[in-house]
């Protein structure tokens, strides 16, 4: 089983000290914190995508491209990549081109995003959400398995003969989530697909998280990929552990207060009750974690959200050392112990979906065409001895 | 002032058929705030009335049930629900209970010319179609008649926007009704008789469909359409 962290990349002031990061200094924190859970070990670093302030992460790709590069084994992935706003075929371009760089150490995960203008900033309309994601998805995984792709759709402009490049690593795309709260059409959509599907339910009673997961698993096995327990599930998840618990209550109950999505709201006791964040000791922590399986059955990766509400880096960096050290074993140990053997302990890697696609007899795809100029036949080595066009020889 | 129902006779929607076994729900909402509440007043008056109709409407079926919602016990939940998205505890069974009832009775004082903002509040929680095609009787108190319109501008509009099945009469009580010489149970008047049509309205409204408790638990999935429909003439 994944466990690993998300982060929504908002800069908030920190209400205890008064500081306020800069965009620069958020970015920056997100690489060292993103850097850090790959030491400490943790097995996921997932960042959202956001087009408005107080969010800093409008970039995923060059900032997982930066990040595959000065990180060893942590998967590299999205929570999430807007599927409505962003052109299809830039996002079929970009994360394979990230597969590449990365080595297929990623994954991604489509989401509609929930920010209403954000969308006619994009040249969309929130109300075709569901659709924009169907359409937009559909003609991603076409630029991905086919070389040359014809299309036509409701929402772009048609594409004749293209060829979508880096092609994915080894002729095999990247592996799929699909994140949704409420709707039941992106969890059909990812088990038509048998795509992963993952609820964040950070603020959400476990109750309603429960209906969309099995909703998912039977859609998964109607559909044909496996038995309905095999499906690959993700959960979100907050919390804030220090070794004695009232101490981390006490230290988070300030930002929880001013917390820019819940504060104001409901009290700390009431969240924490309905929702799964937890404060208090790694025990507690591992105890309510432990138990989401009995909700969903046996899944497959558990994001956290540990960098929002204004706290200080440092504190974030010992929540992931508090997390890889005291918590994820546990959670681990846990989860393989009722886990059957039929079921998959973790989402797809690269190379279990390379070894899966040769066994299906699909082979790797290197380049598309020759290796001459589509559009003026002419090939790289033809410059020399064309008149008058090699400007370098001209200069000298 | 004399009214006759003339809207809907009880012969014209009890045809003996469909003879519920279980209990109708009926739910009252009522925003009103101080304690006694004279829109709490109104609504046990409305739902006593529609109570009776529908006794006579459904003979031999058991007394409907009444639930009472009084929104100033979950105020402090409605603002957590509307900052949270999600609704929890207390609050939660009562939305249950509302959206799954045979007939609602929505009651509020109008505070500045329409319904008071922590009725709007629950509303606006509410799913916005949990209320689709659901029976609907509206009430409001207020100091005086000068404000009764209130009831059709403002409250009505809302619960067709909704797409609920208000009953036409809605009832307004004004400080005075509560001691109009004429307002008495036995005698008729204004008011009572305005409740009783109204009773009767809404038991129609309700006699008219299938006891929501026999019917099969609501699978919000259900309607989710297949991804072959979802797809539908794109390119796949």
């Amino acid at each position: 089983m994944q466990f690993g962290i998300f982060t929504v990349s908002d800069v908030t002031t920190d209400p205890v000290t008064g500081h306020t990061p800069d965009d620069t200094e958020r970015v920056r924190n997100m690489l060292t914190i993103a850097k850090h859970a790959d030491e400490a070990g943790l097995d996921v670093f997932a960042t959202g995508e956001h087009h408005n302030p107080p969010f800093v992460a409008s970039s995923p790709t060059t900032m997982l491209g930066y990040l595959a590069g000065v990180t060893k084994n942590i998967t590299l992935s999205t929570a999430t990549t807007l599927i409505t706003t962003n052109d299809p075929v830039r996002i079929a371009e970009e994360y394979a081109m990230l597969q590449v760089i990365s080595d297929g150490r990623m994954d991604l995960m489509m989401g509609r995003g929930n920010t209403g203008p954000v969308y006619p900033w994009f040249g969309q309309d929130i109300r075709n959400g569901i659709q924009l994601a169907i359409e937009n998805y559909a003609l991603v995984r076409r630029l991905w398995t086919e070389d040359v792709v014809d299309w036509k759709g409701r929402f772009r402009t048609p594409l004749q003969g293209f060829t979508s490049t880096p092609r994915p690593l080894d002729g095999v795309p990247p592996f799929v989530w699909h994140g949704s709260i409420r709707s039941p059409e992106i969890a059909e959509q990812a088990a038509y697909y048998g795509d992963g599907f993952l609820h964040n339910n950070i603020f959400w009673p476990m109750s309603h998280t429960k209906q969309m997961v099995r909703f998912y698993r039977e859609r998964y096995e109607h559909y044909g990929h496996g038995t309905a327990d095999q499906a690959i599930v993700g959960l979100g998840g907050q919390f804030f552990a220090r070794k004695d618990s009232q101490k981390a209550w006490d230290e988070f109950l300030p930002y929880f207060n001013e917390a820019p999505v819940y504060g104001h709201g409901p009290s700390m006791e009431d969240f924490t009750r309905e929702t799964p964040l937890t404060v208090g000791s790694p025990q507690q922590v591992i105890d309510r974690y432990a138990a989401f399986r009995e909700d969903v059955g046996d899944y497959q990766r558990q994001l956290f959200l540990v960098d929002h509400a204004g706290l200080p880096l440092k504190t974030v960096l010992e929540q992931i050392d508090i997390l890889a050290e005291d918590i994820v074993p546990v959670l681990r140990a846990e989860a393989d112990k009722h886990r059957p053997a039929h079921v998959p302990s973790d989402p797809p890697s690269h190379a279990q979906r390379v070894a899966a696609a040769r066994d299906a007899g699909v082979e790797g795809a290197a380049h598309v065409g020759g290796t001459e100029d589509r559009w003026t036949g002419r090939r790289a080595e033809d410059a020399d001895t064309t008149e008058g066009t090699d400007l370098l020889e001209e200069a000298l | 002032m004399t009214t006759v129902d003339t809207h809907v006779t009880i012969d014209s929607v009890n045809h003996g058929g469909n003879m519920p076994i279980s209990a109708r729900r009926l739910v009252v909402v009522s925003a009103g705030l101080s304690q006694p509440s004279s829109t709490r007043l109104l609504g046990d008056r409305l739902a006593d009335a529609t109570r009776a109709a529908l006794a006579d409407l459904e003979p031999g079926a058991p007394d409907a049930e009444i639930q009472v919602v009084e929104l100033r016990d979950h105020a402090h939940a409605i603002i957590d629900t509307m900052l949270t998205g999600f609704a929890t505890g207390a609050l939660a069974d009562a939305i249950d209970a509302v959206t799954h009832a045979d007939g609602v009775i929505l009651v509020t004082p109008l505070f500045t010319t329409t319904y008071s903002g922590l009725f709007k509040s629950f509303v606006d929680v509410l799913d916005k179609d949990s209320l689709t095609g659901m029976p609907v009787l509206l009430g409001a108190t207020g100091g005086t008649a000068r404000h009764s319109l209130a009831l059709e501008y403002s409250l009505r509009p809302l619960l067709t926007y909704l797409r609920a099945d208000v009953a036409t009469t809605s009832v307004f009580a004004a400080t005075d009704d509560w001691a109009d010489a004429r307002d008495d149970t036995a005698t008729g008047g204004p008011l009572p008789d305005r409740i009783r049509r109204a009773g009767r309205q809404l038991a129609s409204l309700v006699a008219a469909r299938a006891v929501a408790a026999d019917a099969a638990p609501r699978d919000e999935f259900s309607a989710t359409p297949s991804f072959e429909q979802l797809l539908g003439g794109f390119p796949g």
